[in-house]
């Protein structure tokens, strides 16, 4: 209809169909169905629906999810079926809610980095280090610097873990199994040197406001070198399994394209966003911490597929690789946390022979320290985009509202618009494609 | 982060307010803050769009029942609920965050969906939680929590703990349970 009817003769005159192209961006959006309108729950009903019924045949709507091990955690992506043909989607998130913004205006702002590093779980550290780097933009603390340095090199490290995962969980939602094993293998390497930092695989609670929890172990850096060149030549490996693979390729390439005008009006970031060819890395465009002394390329895509999805975070692997390697030469010596007695707990030792040390740290585990009356926004790279932090005090020891900027919850807006006019088979490839961590989605 | 940001311009001795499209401008930890009446709200922002703020990043409401702590420029007054957009410009390299109050009575604000698609689950988000509506959302419905949930958990009346489950099975599952220990 739409291509056969570029012109026609009407009562008000001839009118032409005006391209594609030339719908507002927002209406264009509206009309993708970016939002599905349905009722849920048991006031379901097929009669409820004003279904814009596409093409001759009848339309059916499926559930993928919560429970559907493709789905990566509970998404449930409710999905219009005309055939094999997804018409419109609705990604239902919820399923992990467990209200970690208001647990965290229960706990003090000492407690805080336990609740949010358990958001993103697969970048513990992201979260850790935007949450500390908020209340200490409130503080109005300096950090030392080999605080900082600590930071990116865990941060970066954490990146290279969570492309590591999205490689296998990828590879897996598109049948290559090998490549499963093979990512959670080489992530391992990087989640056992974060245990021997921190004491755990995930979760870490290491990145504290004032700096880090403890200083890194005797011979990390070796450890460091020692996982990139083992990691480095294992993503030549990749690119021969799966980059230059013809299955790999037809699973993918086309697959789930969004363009940079969608991409940026539905707020993606991240890879989602540099796979459509912007140019937007807030390490590189909005440096924070140290990345201005760094040197790195920003990776971006050409197509907006799930292909280039891949191929970026792929990269950006290398790239984070060659970011630890630059981070290992300038981590300075030095204090590995503030020496401000109001933040940072006193050492052990102290404790034993001062009697203002105990008092301090007395005070500091059952009070907390408190952060003055302001408001904060602070936005940084995480794997899955721009990660932000808004943090409100009201002068007390308690966040009184904190709001986290979840990239994943962002990004799975692009879902309905990637899917569009695709194959449900392919919806699998499209989910994968933007690594959504639910909880993150969920928080 | 931006480098106007460090140019202080309260400490001039006759302090002009400082505005930005006749709405004042406060400076909080050097970022930019924008301080927009409810009737200027779709206005303000589809000026701030037009001037580059291409990607909204972030929207999210914060409810300021029972804080005293919080400082608005003259001409705003304070109410309850806040919605809070976070505005980057992606050509300019700046980002601006814009504040705006909303009563109690009337917790209603207009929707961006139609400037920035990308609001639709962040606003969607803050009804849910906070309980604050758009107008003009092409679907206002919880996201987060139960379709048949009661309350909005992110305000400040909402307690934490020990509030009974709305889970629907619930009755039943404990009459089960006690029916097994009784038998």
């Amino acid at each position: 209809m739409r291509s056969r009817t570029a012109s026609a003769e009407t009562s008000e005159g001839r009118q032409e169909m005006a391209p594609r192209g030339a719908t507002e961006r927002a209406e264009l959006l509206r009309e993708e169905g970016a939002v599905l309108r349905l009722p849920e729950g048991p006031t379901l009903s097929p009669q409820d629906v004003a279904i814009e019924v596409a093409g001759e045949g009848e339309t059916m709507i499926i559930n993928m999810g919560p429970q559907h091990p493709s789905t990566h955690g509970v998404l449930r992506v409710m999905m219009e079926l005309d055939g094999e043909t997804v018409v419109r989607s609705k990604p239902v998130i919820g399923y992990l809610h467990t209200g970690m913004e208001k647990t965290a205006e229960d706990l003090m702002y000492i407690q805080g980095s336990t609740n949010v590093t358990r958001m993103d779980y697969l970048a513990n550290f992201f979260n850790e280090n935007v949450y500390s780097m908020a209340v200490e933009q409130l503080l109005g603390i300096e950090v030392p610097p080999r605080a900082t340095w600590i930071r990116m090199l865990l941060c970066e490290l954490n990146r290279m873990s969570s492309h590591l995962l999205f490689m296998a969980t990828n590879g897996m939602d598109v049948g290559a199994l090998s490549m499963m094993i093979y990512g959670w293998r080489e992530r391992e390497l990087v989640l056992a040197f974060f245990e021997k930092v921190t004491g755990l695989r995930m979760n870490h609670n290491f990145i504290r406001p004032g700096g880090v929890a403890a200083d890194l172990p005797a011979g990390w850096r070796d450890d460091v070198k020692q996982i990139c060149n083992l990691i480095e030549p294992r993503l030549d490996e990749y690119d021969e399994l799966l980059t230059g693979q013809p299955i790999f390729q037809e699973r993918t390439q086309g697959v789930g394209v969004l363009t940079p005008e969608q991409a940026v009006a539905l707020s993606a970031t991240g890879p989602i966003l540099r796979s459509t060819g912007v140019e937007w890395d807030l390490r590189r465009d909005m440096p924070y911490q140290y990345y201005d002394q760094l040197e790195f390329d920003v990776i971006v895509g050409q197509y907006g597929d799930a292909f280039d999805r891949y191929a970026i975070r792929l990269n950006e692997i290398r790239e984070s690789i060659k970011l630890v390697r630059q981070i290992i030469e300038l981590v300075p010596g030095g204090d590995y946390r503030t020496q401000d007695k109001k933040v940072t707990p006193p050492p052990r030792a102290r404790i034993d022979e001062s009697m203002e040390a105990l008092i301090h740290h007395f005070k500091l585990f059952t009070e907390g320290f408190r952060v003055p009356a302001g408001e904060v926004y602070v936005p940084i790279e995480s794997p899955r985009g721009e990660l932000g932090c808004y943090l409100v005090s009201d002068g007390s020891a308690k966040p009184f509202r904190l709001h986290i900027r979840a990239p994943s919850f962002a990004n799975l807006q692009t879902l309905p618009v990637m899917l569009r006019g695709g194959l449900i088979a392919d919806a699998v490839a499209i989910i994968s494609s933007i690594d959504p961590v639910m909880g993150d989605v969920d928080r | 982060m931006s480098d106007e940001a460090e140019t202080p311009t309260e400490a001039t001795a006759a302090p002009e307010p400082e505005t930005l499209h006749g709405c004042p401008v406060t400076w909080s930890a050097g970022q930019q803050v924008l301080h927009v009446p409810r009737e200027r709200y779709s206005e303000v922002m589809l000026a701030l769009a037009g001037e580059g703020f291409d990607l909204c990043s972030d929207l999210c409401a914060v409810d300021y029942a029972g804080s005293s702590s919080r400082s608005l420029p003259d001409g705003i007054s304070a109410e309850r609920f806040e919605v809070v957009v976070n505005l980057t410009s992606m050509r300019h390299r700046r980002r601006v965050r814009v504040r705006v109050q909303v009563p109690d009575a009337d917790p209603v604000v207009p929707s961006l969906f139609a400037v920035w698609p990308g609001t639709e689950a962040m606003e969607r988000e803050a009804w849910d939680m906070l309980g604050v509506a758009f107008d003009g959302h092409p679907d206002l419905t919880r996201i987060l929590m139960p379709d048949d949930w009661e309350g909005h958990p992110l305000r400040k009346d909402y307690p934490v703990g020990r509030v009974p489950v709305q889970f629907k099975a619930t009755a039943r599952a404990a009459a089960d349970r006690s029916g097994t220990k009784g038998a």
